[in-house]
């Protein structure tokens, strides 16, 4: 392997969701974690089952499995906890997968203007062609809270 | 030079909270802006209907003096299923009474965090945000998030209404020979 090729290594997670695998960039998963009991109360977020309990952390779940594979997953095995972005903001949330997660080192294609906004590229591994998902456009989160994240209170508020 | 003071353990700033149900969901209440708790039964006698239009949730309210009070149900605000609501929060600097099923539990909160971003529709018009107690979460009801202004102003219509047509009719009866 050449030293430029090398530089364009990138380490990402891969990850099951029924029979299809997808994969995510390393940077943005914080860890991978049994099924917890999911919290639910009313809220008319679409895509969003409730929160669990992580670390003192309340951590919302986004099942994306409808929205990538047209049916919920019947059976899951882990969250993978991933970094969301909200403009300058982060978040944790929790993303129910069914299968083990592995750590891989690939080089990604950039997605086209073809590609739904959910792909944020494409990476071949053990034969398969995976799309790279971004997170971002996958889970819920409105674009109005972009345009004003900054005035956002976000911050843990305390009695 | 000044060394600063260390905080003194265990001051930990809490706040007293209401925990209560709605269609057998758990949800907490600031004690302070809980002005009254009323068995529905007690309010029913000085409640008039209303009827204000795609404002479901609110069927009666109560007069007090110059001021109205809106009964929300609680379960038809939060899209839970319907429930005969038992109690009443009559919410403190709002026009709210927030019909219940009953309450669990006073009790304190050290922590409130904030809703996550994800949540990103109405509930953020009706949570102050999740608190974590005894390793269950609940959601903090916000007691202004219940009626929007917007709904109000509907609601004072229908009232209005309702009140020109009564001092109509008395009118009517009054001039009868």
């Amino acid at each position: 392997m050449t030293v430029s090729a090398e530089l364009e290594l990138q380490s990402f997670v891969l990850l099951r969701l029924g029979e299809r695998r997808f994969a995510v960039s390393a940077n943005q998963i914080a860890e991978l974690v049994a099924p917890s009991r999911v919290f639910r109360f009313p809220h008319r977020t679409s895509r969003l089952e409730g929160v669990i309990l992580r670390r003192g952390r309340i951590v919302p779940v986004c099942d994306v499995s409808e929205m990538l594979l047209g049916k919920r997953l019947t059976s899951r095995r882990f969250y993978l906890i991933a970094v969301r972005n909200y403009g300058m903001l982060k978040e944790w949330i929790a993303v129910p997968v069914t299968g083990e997660c592995e750590l891989i080192n690939s080089e990604m294609m950039a997605a086209s203007g073809s590609d739904a906004p959910h792909v944020a590229g494409w990476l071949s591994h053990d034969g398969d062609v995976i799309e790279v998902l971004n997170l971002d456009t996958l889970t819920p989160g409105p674009e109005q809270l972009l345009a004003h994240a900054g005035s956002l209170e976000t911050a843990e508020a305390r009695p | 030079m000044r060394l600063a003071v260390a905080a003194k353990p265990g001051s930990a700033k809490t706040e007293q909270i209401i925990l209560f149900r709605v269609s057998g969901q758990l949800f907490a209440v600031s004690s302070a802006s809980v002005q009254e708790v009323r068995s529905a039964d007690s309010m029913s006698g000085a409640a008039t209907e209303i009827s204000a239009p795609g404002i479901r949730k609110v069927r009666h309210v109560v007069r007090r003096g110059d001021r109205s009070l809106f009964i929300v149900n609680g379960a038809m605000h939060f899209g839970l299923h319907a429930a005969e609501g038992a109690l009443l929060f009559v919410l403190r600097k709002t026009r709210t009474a927030l019909l219940i099923d009953g309450i669990d539990k006073m009790t304190a909160m050290t922590r409130l965090q904030a809703l996550p971003l994800s949540f990103c529709h109405e509930e953020r018009q009706w949570y102050r945000g999740l608190t974590a107690l005894d390793q269950t979460v609940v959601p903090v009801v916000k007691p202004e998030g219940f009626l929007s202004v917007e709904e109000l102003a509907l609601l004072d219509a229908a009232l209005l209404q309702s009140d020109n047509s009564a001092a109509a009719a008395l009118l009517e009866t009054n001039s009868a020979p």
